[in-house]
């Protein structure tokens, strides 16, 4: 157990106890505790998995089930440029699969992957309600619709640019 | 675009006589952005914000409405200026969605000038929580998540069972893909929900309520959170609610991402903080619910049809739609279709006002082939289902189910085994795997899916498939993994020679399935000019010079290139 808080930086550690405390430690609140450890990490690593669980007292296999359950909680960073393409039934019929290929293919990355570089990592969502608009993708809150598979090298480069002029 | 509005305005001073809103959605999507001018209701649409300075002058100073961009009927190439009189609409009665794109949904105070928390109020004041009930009985509500439970006569179950804590709980983890009512809702009209959960709440005697909302919709939890915000400052949800003695208070709870939360049991799990699993009923939620007390698990739109209920009375609300299935129905219109979009409509309207009237027909004059409701738990219909009535019972007899509102529409291009692949990938992926028919039982019936779309499938797989979700449909342990084979077993049962024809001929008829595609060169077209070979990724075609080509049909990997290069239509696929 020592060896693993180590691991963790003292902040990210503080953080994570202050979080639990603000929900009472309720086991009850689990999935609450989750969503703002993610808000803060990014992601849910197997440390900070233990640490709730320690806090909440409850097993920890019990907080890796409930994390492994909903889709929503991931345990692999996030790139910076996270992105995400719609799969659903609207999406689909208008052809979501070519736009994923595209990612696929531009990024060189398959879905739940991040890029080497930390910039982008590829995930599908269902539904972000923006049938409207079908096929759907998003880059962390902004949305993209309309697409077409021609379409992705643009959306990549303009990311890669906004990287380059930041640098 | 709003921004462009408010500076221009200000620079014209004209910012005290014209009030801009940021309101909820008016359901048209497929011509969004959509700016919409009262008092005389003009309609623009497509708007872009380098037209905003010329609507302000032509419109608002010089009194003359934009033509080029009113709405165009695209029957009689007529501009339409007046919602009302749009296709898109005229079929349309908004009684859940009567809110939406009205009113300022942050401004609690627009929501009560449009008769908001009145049906609250005289709920109090009459102090009657069994007559209430019995009012919402008569009215024939059913519950708009699906399964059509009548809403009344789940409230009297959760009411005649007495504990010391009772939950009125509100599901809003819209996950079937494809659909947004519950979003749009809660968006544009957030008070309807909170109001009717505290007339719940009264009726069955909670004095706590519980919204399950997805994470992934920031927007309706950020309006969610003013509204319940700004009914506590004004005494509409806290301690002693207008003077009547009694309490009530509302707290959001988060989903994270599982379609099975939608069912009520798993979704109670998931707010207990546990894994979403659904539990065997009985017992019911309304005997052993939140934290093992009674509680009331209710949909946003169902919510959303009770302050109109009790407004407008049980009577006039029956009179609306069929039968057995009162009311109107919110549907989330999309796919191959003109206007997608938001749409509510009185029960009993038939499939082809919906999809030909409100909907403007298929998009780019394609033929109409399926159209898919209910989601991964429904099926799709053909169109010898145009005419029919829509109503629960309508909609399970015709083999699918009226689901939470999506209804995504296919042309002639949709392979009807891939849309029933494409369900089965997101059950696999979203069964929560503690029944083993539902677990397993899919996840074989999405590999003869799988088998049939790449050419490989015999005609005993077709009974397999059928026999197993048969046996699925008998034996799994909650409503989504009974309904979950409905996708196969609506589009066998449908389109059975187009299984066939994968299967026996290795065609797919749709020309989707990428497996069973064939490209052919017709030597008559051919000129030899060698940019399919020399394009070809996998050196698949031979030829010389000036002289025809020809793709082997073993080494060819069904890419495309070379349809798409050929300058002379040469290609074609067969």
């Amino acid at each position: 157990m020592d060896k693993i808080i180590i691991k963790m930086k003292k902040e990210v550690r503080e953080k994570i106890i202050e979080i639990c405390n603000r929900f009472n430690n309720n086991p009850g609140e689990l999935i609450n505790v989750l969503h703002a450890t993610q808000d803060f990490l990014g992601y849910l690593p197997a440390e900070a998995q233990e640490l709730i669980a320690e806090c909440l007292h409850i097993p920890t296999a019990k907080v890796y089930g409930v994390v492994s359950f909903y889709a929503f909680f991931t345990m692999t960073p996030k790139g910076k440029y996270p992105i995400s393409v719609c799969l659903g039934t609207a999406c689909y019929v208008r052809g979501a699969e070519k736009i994923l290929d595209a990612f696929k293919k531009e990024l060189n990355l398959e879905v739940g992957q991040t890029t080497p570089d930390g910039l982008f990592s590829l995930t599908c969502l269902r539904c972000v309600g923006a049938c409207g608009l079908a096929p759907v993708a998003m880059v962390g809150d902004k949305v993209y619709g309309r697409l077409a598979p021609a379409d992705v090298k643009n959306i990549v480069k303009e990311y890669k640019d906004l990287e380059a002029a930041n640098a | 675009m709003r921004l462009k509005v408010e500076s221009i305005l200000a620079e014209k001073n004209l910012a005290n006589d014209v009030q801009v809103i940021g309101t909820g959605c008016f359901g048209f999507c497929e011509k969004g952005p959509i700016v919409k001018i009262l008092p005389d209701n003009t309609f623009y649409v497509q708007v872009k914000p380098e037209n905003v300075e010329e609507i302000i002058n032509e419109h608002i100073i010089k009194g003359r409405k934009v033509e080029r961009l009113l709405y165009v009927d695209p029957k009689t190439q007529q501009h339409k200026e007046d919602s009302k009189h749009m296709g898109f609409y005229k079929k349309q009665m908004r009684i859940a969605l009567r809110n939406c794109g009205f009113i300022n949904p942050e401004n609690i105070d627009e929501y009560i000038a449009r008769d908001g928390y009145k049906a609250l109020a005289s709920v109090l004041e009459r102090n009657d929580p069994e007559g209430t009930i019995e009012d919402i009985k008569k009215s024939g509500l059913r519950g708009r998540g699906g399964a059509g439970f009548p809403t009344g006569m789940k409230w009297s179950l959760c009411r005649q069972n007495s504990a010391d804590q009772k939950y009125m709980i509100c599901n809003a983890d819209e996950g079937d893909p494809g659909a947004f009512m519950d979003r749009s809702i809660l968006e544009g009209d957030p008070h309807t929900v909170i109001e009717a959960m505290a007339i719940g709440g009264f009726c069955i005697g909670a004095t706590k309520g519980l919204i399950y909302i997805r994470a992934e919709y920031p927007l309706a939890i950020h309006r969610l959170q003013v509204a319940i915000a700004q009914a506590r400052e004004i005494g509409l949800l806290g301690p002693d609610i207008l003077g009547s003695g009694f309490d009530f208070d509302i707290e959001l709870r988060y989903g994270a991402g599982a379609f099975v939360c939608g069912e009520e049991t798993a979704l109670i799990h998931s707010m207990e903080g546990l894994r979403g699993e659904p539990t065997f009923k009985p017992p019911f939620p309304a005997v052993q619910g939140y934290l093992k007390k009674p509680s009331n698990v209710n949909n946003v739109e169902t919510f959303a049809n009770i302050p109109v209920i009790i407004n407008k009375g049980w009577e006039w609300f029956s009179s609306i739609g069929t039968e057995k299935s009162k009311g109107t129905k919110v549907f989330a219109l999309a796919g191959q279709i003109n206007n997608v979009g938001l749409i509510e409509v009185p029960m009993g309207i038939t499939l082809r006002e919906i999809i030909f009237e409100i909907g403007g027909g298929i998009k780019g004059g394609k033929k109409f082939k399926a159209v898919q409701t209910g989601g991964p738990s429904g099926g799709c219909l053909t169109e010898k289902f145009l005419d029919t009535p829509i109503d629960y019972e309508n909609l399970v007899a015709a083999g699918s189910m009226m689901g939470s509102g999506g209804m995504i529409v296919m042309d002639e291009t949709s392979c009807m085994v891939s849309v029933a692949k494409f369900y089965l990938d997101f059950t696999v992926e979203e069964s929560c795997g503690k029944c083993s028919p539902c677990r397993i039982g899919n996840k074989r019936m999405n590999e003869i899916l799988y088998k049939i779309t790449k050419g490989n499938g015999t005609m005993e797989d077709l009974d397999e498939l059928r026999n197993l979700a048969h046996v699925i449909k008998d034996t799994a342990l909650c409503g989504l993994g009974q309904t979950s084979p409905n996708p196969v077993l609506s589009t066998i049962d449908n389109f059975w020679d187009e299984y066939v024809a994968h299967v026996v001929d290795k065609k797919c008829p749709a020309g989707q399935c990428k497996a069973l595609k064939q490209y052919v060169i017709d030597p008559d077209k051919c000129k030899g000019c060698t940019a399919c070979a020399r394009n070809c990724p996998v050196n698949a075609i031979s030829g010389t010079v000036k002289n025809p080509h020809e793709i082997d049909q073993k080494a060819c990997i069904k890419c495309g290139t070379c349809y798409e290069k050929c300058k002379f239509n040469a290609i074609s696929i067969i």
